[in-house]
């Protein structure tokens, strides 16, 4: 492991900067006193990685070059970059630097195990419509997913619910805090509804890793009750904006009778105007263009997570601004006569459709490390690389209205930075430090703790 | 589609995907040749002759007829063994006994399962087909080859080792599955009660057999009833039964070491074995292999302590292993699976390959016809693109005994005229939508994962 570089590193720091070995070792002081919680959320600095090759995703590569860490932020990145005294050094030599990687749609600290422990289970709401349901009250920061996931160069995710045809609303957190609130970075950034589909039975919603089932129907009866939903939908979205307007207007004018405080509607107003976007999950074209065609006549800003026929409705999609979280690399083709690869070149299809689309694991939590292999599949079935990359760091950044902060190794973003001994991408690939807002991350988990423990049983 | 059309299609599709070569010789000129035996050999060619490697080496050049396929820049390894899968069966289960050993994975084979050419396509050519995890004493596996197109006697391995199914643990236990009113349980409901089902199926087995040496010895008059549960028991008391066993705690692994000691029989794999490395040293000390997931977990309670650490344990403690699917969908791409065991833990490159082609080879028992790149050996064989490690990494050609089953570019130019025949297929009466004479079409389920083992598997559905 790396730390004992680094820690050499420490110590000849603090053995030439006398000015600054006071804090140094102050700092290392409450680093020992703060036991296991020092673990998980790693310690701030002042930190240059040196000599390393800098994948900076939003320009061209630098063969040799530096990223500077300070205050949370990326203060420099490129090849002429002076180290700031009193940083800490990390040789990059033969390393590569890379934004972490975002995972858009996640379950992440909502569902530890999902059979036979129930309890560990707040994913799914009960009822329709769980507007005001947010993630970011349920999000474990303990969860031990959240630490096996950002040992593999994954440093935020957006963490949705799942329950009911109005889910609730996701979170995009970094993968680091004690807190909901060290984690937030938008705390309710987005509205989850699982878009009313034809459905004759069996199958679960797309994307979130839901669940799904029920009684089979009749092919009529479900496209009744989907447009019945729909209806259903359109009219809940109605009366989130009048009673906005209600609210508003008895804001401004307190002789107006009150509006009776409704949670859900609050919820609701500001996707009902399209302030904030509504993430849609579907699969199917007829699904998704009911959707678009949804977006466009009520005026909402969409997303749409799952998306396996996302470019056979690139038209709509493009029209209406829907980006696509596609979250389909591991899904088996539906049709016995679809192609075997049918969803594997998904995102290239998008690609030369020119969607803007996000790739996804769409796993709850324990899968979503694999995020780096979904973009590689991608990659090997027509994906050109950059964009394999682009899909896991600068897209889904952009997507959840985040580019400003991260996605890049760009000056003045949150400082999520990942160094590698190879490609991201592949699954041989070694993560040898990680920075999450600037902080130096530990490179353990509940995995390495149980192999420390049984690996040299005799 | 309309289930006649449907099936009409698939047997269109299978007939024109199986591109038979059969008999000749195949050379693969210029390819980096994974061996997983003998390490990897750098643009070497291999001479296909009747179904088996003839000739490893350089140079060499093919006989008259014969066929050539350019490998140069690509990689070759054996083909992909999966040693848990439920690819093919149109049941799973029969979890209304405790012990089901009379019945046979053989008799619901499906060679028509798209699955089987999606495997292909990922470089599977072989599998162990095994019943489902419902009963501590579960039904008989089937050992095969993916010989899509091919009638169902040519999958099936014809030396292949006998094999079946035991289980221990949350799925035995039917923790999962709610009990209905007038509903009796099933025994067992404990971790207690599955290994005392065990022991007395196999104290029955041993009466059974004692009773059979009996007669054959002529200490008895009258030969005993034929017993199709204790049968395969025998069998396994015999040491010509090979036992996978499904479980996962590391107290159960070693129950059922010690119960196989108790009766005289090894254990032939731990099957999943997700907290092997807990007890890398017993397991290594009864012999036993153990086949993995690579990095799945916390998918159910008993998952929870599975590290991604525990091929890299194991493989250090000189124990078998491999990693299987247990899935249509992770089946795909158990190259990659493969490749995370070089991080975790540091496996080197051809243990790895291993891992997936020869290890479990030899816990099926077929490694002496497949499992690595050997003169004399089937011709069982993947050619990728790049370095099959990588992410970007997909198969070209996957062949068996030599002959091609799955060719992504033959693929590819089949398409235009498969959609083609689809417009055709859903122009007739019968297929025509609703509300114009024909029958409501059946939708399609919305999603299918390749869930790993989440509770029982359940008919028709690969969980």
């Amino acid at each position: 492991m790396s730390s004992a570089t680094l820690k050499i590193h420490i110590s000849i720091i603090r053995a030439s900067l006398a000015v600054f070995a006071v804090v140094l070792i102050a700092a290392n002081l409450a680093a020992q006193s703060d036991g296991s919680q020092q673990n998980k959320t790693g310690r701030a600095g002042t930190f240059a990685i040196v000599g390393a090759r800098i994948v900076t995703v939003s320009g061209a590569e630098i063969p040799n070059g530096t990223v500077v860490i300070q205050n949370g932020k990326i203060t420099a990145v490129g090849a002429g970059v002076s180290v700031p005294s009193g940083a800490e050094r990390i040789d990059g030599r033969g390393l590569s630097v890379y934004p972490g990687m975002i995972d858009a749609a996640t379950g992440m600290g909502l569902a530890e195990i999902g059979q036979g422990a129930n309890a560990t289970m707040d994913i799914a709401e009960v009822g329709t419509n769980n507007a005001n349901a947010k993630a970011i009250d349920g999000i474990n920061p303990h969860s031990s997913h959240i630490n096996v996931t950002r040992v593999n160069g994954i440093t935020s995710v957006m963490s949705a619910p799942t329950g009911g045809i109005i889910a609730g609303q996701g979170a995009v957190i970094n993968l680091n805090g004690s807190t909901q609130a060290e984690m937030a970075v938008v705390p309710t950034y987005a509205l989850v509804i699982n878009f009313p589909r034809v459905a004759t039975g069996g199958g679960g919603f797309g994307g979130f890793g839901g669940g799904g089932g029920g009684q089979q129907v009749d092919f009529n009866e479900a496209v009744r009750r989907r447009d019945t939903q729909v209806e259903e939908l359109k009219k809940v979205l109605t009366d989130a904006l009048n009673y906005g307007r209600a609210r508003d207007a008895y804001a401004r004018d307190k002789t107006l009778p009150a509006p009776q405080t409704d949670l859900r509607l609050e919820a609701l107003v500001p996707y009902a105007r399209g302030e904030k976007p509504i993430v849609f999950t579907s699969e199917r074209e007829r699904d998704i263009r009911a959707i678009a065609k949804f977006v466009a006549d009520n005026k909402l800003k969409g997303i749409l997570v799952g998306g396996q026929e996302a470019w056979r409705a690139a038209d709509v999609l493009k029209q209406n601004n829907i980006p696509v979280i596609y979250t389909n690399i591991y899904s088996l083709p539906v049709r016995e006569d679809d192609p075997y690869d049918i969803l594997f070149e998904g995102p290239s299809k998008m690609h030369e459709a020119g969607l803007k689309f996000a790739i996804s694991t769409g796993d709850s939590g324990a899968e979503n490390r694999d995020l780096p292999y979904h973009a590689g599949l991608a990659g090997a079935y027509g994906l050109p690389r950059e964009e394999a990359l682009k899909a896991v760091t600068i897209y889904p950044a952009q997507i959840l209205g985040v580019a400003d902060k991260m996605g890049t190794l760009e000056v003045g973003k949150i400082a999520n930075v990942v160094v590698t001994d190879g490609d991201i991408l592949d699954p041989r690939t070694n993560i040898k430090h990680m920075f999450i807002n600037g902080r130096l991350i530990p490179l353990t988990s509940r995995h390495t703790e149980l192999f420390d423990s049984f690996k040299d049983r005799k | 589609m309309n289930r006649t059309a449907c099936i009409l299609f698939v047997v269109t599709l299978i007939v024109s995907s199986a591109i038979a070569q059969g008999g000749g010789e195949t050379l693969i000129k210029n390819a980096t040749v994974m061996t997983a035996s003998r390490g990897t050999l750098e643009a070497t060619d291999i001479l296909i002759r009747d179904g088996k490697i003839a000739r490893i080496g350089k140079g060499l050049t093919v006989g008259a007829g014969g066929k050539t396929i350019d490998a140069t820049g690509k990689f070759v390894t054996p083909g992909i063994i999966d040693a848990h899968s439920h690819t093919m069966l149109s049941a799973i289960n029969e979890g209304s006994l405790a012990v089901t050993s009379m019945t046979r994975i053989r008799d619901m084979l499906n060679p028509y399962d798209m699955s089987i050419y999606r495997g292909l396509a990922g470089g599977v050519t072989s599998a162990l087909l095994l019943h489902g995890s419902a009963n501590p004493i579960g039904g008989q596996s089937s050992t095969v080859k993916f010989k899509f197109g091919k009638p169902v006697e040519d999958f099936l391995i014809p030396d292949a080792p006998l094999g079946i199914k035991f289980a221990l643990g949350e799925n035995v236990k039917r923790s999962n599955s709610t009990i209905q009113p007038g509903q009796t349980p099933r025994y067992p409901r404990t971790r207690m009660g599955t290994m005392e089902v065990i022991r007395d199926a196999f104290r029955r087995a041993r009466d059974y057999k004692q009773a059979w040496d009996d007669f054959r010895a002529g200490k008895t008059k009258v030969p005993p009833r034929v017993d199709e549960e204790l049968q395969p028991l025998v069998e396994i008391l015999e040491g010509k039964r090979i036992v996978h066993c499904h479980g996962y705690r590391s107290d159960e692994h070693l129950n059922i070491l010690r119960v196989a000691e108790e009766f005289g029989f090894k254990i032939g794999t731990l099957q999943h074995g997700l907290e092997a490395y807990k007890i890398a040293p017993e397991v290594a000390k009864h012999g036993a292999g153990v086949s993995i997931f690579t990095d799945s977990w916390s998918y159910k309670l008993e998952a929870y302590d599975s590290i991604p650490y525990n091929a890299y344990i194991l493989w250090k403690n000189g124990v078998n292993v491999s990693i299987n699917s247990d899935s249509n969908e992770r089946m795909r791409r158990l190259n990659l699976d493969a490749a995370k065991v070089m991080k975790y833990g540091g496996v080197p490159e051809q243990d790895a390959l291993r891992m997936i082609t020869l290890n479990p080879a030899k816990q099926l028992g077929i490694d002496k016809r497949t499992g690595s790149i050997d003169q004399g050996k089937d011709a069982d064989i993947v050619i990728w693109n790049v370095h099959p490690f990588s992410s970007f990494s997909r198969p070209e050609i996957t062949m068996i005994e030599g002959e091609i089953y799955f060719d992504r570019q033959a693929d590819i130019a089949r398409r235009a005229l498969l959609a083609k025949e689809r417009e055709e297929l859903e122009r007739l009466d019968m297929n025509r939508p609703p509300g114009a004479g024909g029958a409501p079409p059946r939708v399609p389920v919305e999603r299918i994962r390749g869930d790993l083992d989440h509770d029982d598997h359940v008919d028709g559905d690969n969980k």
